[in-house]
């Protein structure tokens, strides 16, 4: 049968091939941005996935789960902490994506890729 | 929560099937504003994702920060670029055209 | 249409690599050794009770440093690619965007009443992260947000500059320095027995913790604010004749 964490897995490498595809495809420049984003989203849901165990609960140390039983009841916390870091450097990624857009429109008046042939040879 | 109920099952088939679709929109969408709404909810489905997985921490950064400011810094981006279009330049696409008639909020 | 087709096949090609691994995957049973260090000895040797945050802020604080480094990095980047021009603009009066519609009241007051609400939500966020879901960056994320809806309620508001620049450069200062007296009288850099352990589970737990990670809120919250004004302060319109 197939687990939640394989599920989420799977879900996660479609959403990072469409944002593959989309920014292979797209001209507008903030659709291959968005696309970006899109993927980044998937690879945090796959690693998130692969810290996941069947029948455990979050790392977190509380009346439900004691000290003493945290080895048999909590998940894999490195993940989690590896994707946090990941959300919060994605935002600043995507912040200079559309800084540099913004540059590149307000120069060449349009967000056309195909129109931006400076290094085309 | 030792064996996985079915209710938990249906809600993650749910949730992955909605994230696909929403992702589909997201690249499809004649639209920007729309492609960027969808991207949003892409991130608030996966924040929900998230919290099923066990991890509270990585679902509240998710919906704070992917589907919150990000979804806002492409709106301020798009209203900078629909403003320098007035004057009469040659727009990036037809769904520049688009947007340039539907308010940012549609 | 072949550069499409090129994309499909590519897209095909990683998909088929992705495949491969999500059939070979096996989830693990019990934690690997690392995760184990960390289940075992977090209550012990930190005292947070939430394990997240001890690996964050003691077990990988160096990392946690770098990342906020980075993001300033960026925020600093973000201002100075949108900021060319912007000087320019000063000097002519800023009349376009003057001709705006006024800000209607009930926008404008409602902004004024949630705002605070959304400043002490992010702030009991991120004091709360050792014994709770959150942290730093979520406070920080969701400051950020109150400082959002003042930006989406008045356009024209200018955020002051300085007071977010002070505030970033003094939250990382500290930072550093917490890390620096961890060096002298405790165990290694950002160590947090600076301050006693004390109980699991009580807010003035986990030595230091708390405190840096209200500073990686203030910090994180500054750069954010940061971007979302400079993105929402430049004004496309008249830097645009330099094609």
């Amino acid at each position: 049968m197939i687990s939640l964490a394989q599920m989420a897995m799977a879900a996660g490498f479609v959403l990072i091939l469409i944002g593959f595809y989309g920014a292979l495809t797209q001209r507008n420049l903030l659709r291959m941005i968005v696309a970006f984003s899109l993927a980044n989203t998937g690879v945090h849901i796959v690693l998130v996935a692969v810290g996941h165990m069947r029948g455990r609960t979050a790392p977190i140390l509380d009346a439900a789960v004691p000290v003493a039983d945290a080895l048999t009841r909590v998940i894999d916390p490195v993940p989690q902490a590896l994707v946090l870091t990941a959300i919060v450097i994605g935002l600043g990624v995507t912040a200079l994506m559309l800084a540099y857009a913004l540059k590149l429109h307000a120069r060449k008046h349009t967000l056309d890729i195909a129109k931006m042939t400076e290094l085309k040879w | 929560m030792n064996s996985m109920s079915p209710l938990i099952l249906g809600l993650s088939v749910l949730l992955c099937v909605t994230l696909i679709g929403a992702a589909l929109v997201a690249i499809r969408a004649t639209r920007l504003p729309i492609a960027i709404l969808a991207a949003g909810l892409v991130s608030l489905i996966a924040s929900i994702l998230f919290l099923v997985l066990a991890a509270p921490d990585v679902a509240m950064t998710e919906a704070a920060i992917g589907s919150g400011l990000t979804t806002f810094l492409f709106f301020f981006v798009l209203a900078r670029v629909r403003g320098a279009e007035k004057d009469g330049d040659e727009l990036a696409g037809d769904e520049l055209a688009g947007v340039k008639h539907d308010g940012v909020g549609k | 249409m072949i550069k499409r087709a090129i994309a499909l096949l590519l897209t095909l090609a990683v998909g088929a690599l992705f495949a491969s691994l999500l059939v070979g995957y096996v989830p693990d049973s019990e934690l690997n050794h690392t995760a184990r260090y960390y289940a075992e000895r977090t209550a012990e040797d930190i005292g947070a009770a939430n394990i997240v945050t001890a690996i964050i802020v003691t077990y990988r604080g160096l990392d946690t440093l770098g990342e906020v480094t980075v993001l300033f990095i960026s925020a600093a980047i973000v201002g100075l690619v949108l900021a060319q021009g912007r000087v320019l603009n000063n000097a002519p009066n800023n009349a376009p965007r003057q001709t705006r519609a006024p800000v209607s009241e009930l926008l404008s007051t409602g902004s004024r009443v949630l705002t605070p609400l959304i400043l002490l939500l992010g702030v009991y966020v991120f004091v709360n992260g050792h014994l709770t879901p959150g942290g730093g960056f979520q406070g920080g994320a969701i400051v950020a947000s109150g400082m959002l809806l003042l930006l989406l309620a008045d356009p024209l508001k200018q955020f002051s500059h300085r007071l977010i620049a002070v505030l970033e450069s003094l939250s990382g200062l500290l930072f550093v320095g917490i890390g620096v007296l961890g060096v002298l009288l405790a165990g290694g850099f950002l160590d947090n027995r600076l301050l006693p352990i004390g109980t699991l589970g009580e807010l003035f737990s986990a030595g230091v913790i708390p405190v840096i990670y209200s500073l990686i809120g203030l910090k994180v919250g500054a750069e954010f604010s940061s971007m979302l004004a400079s993105l929402s302060e430049t004004n496309h319109t008249e830097n645009s004749e330099e094609t």
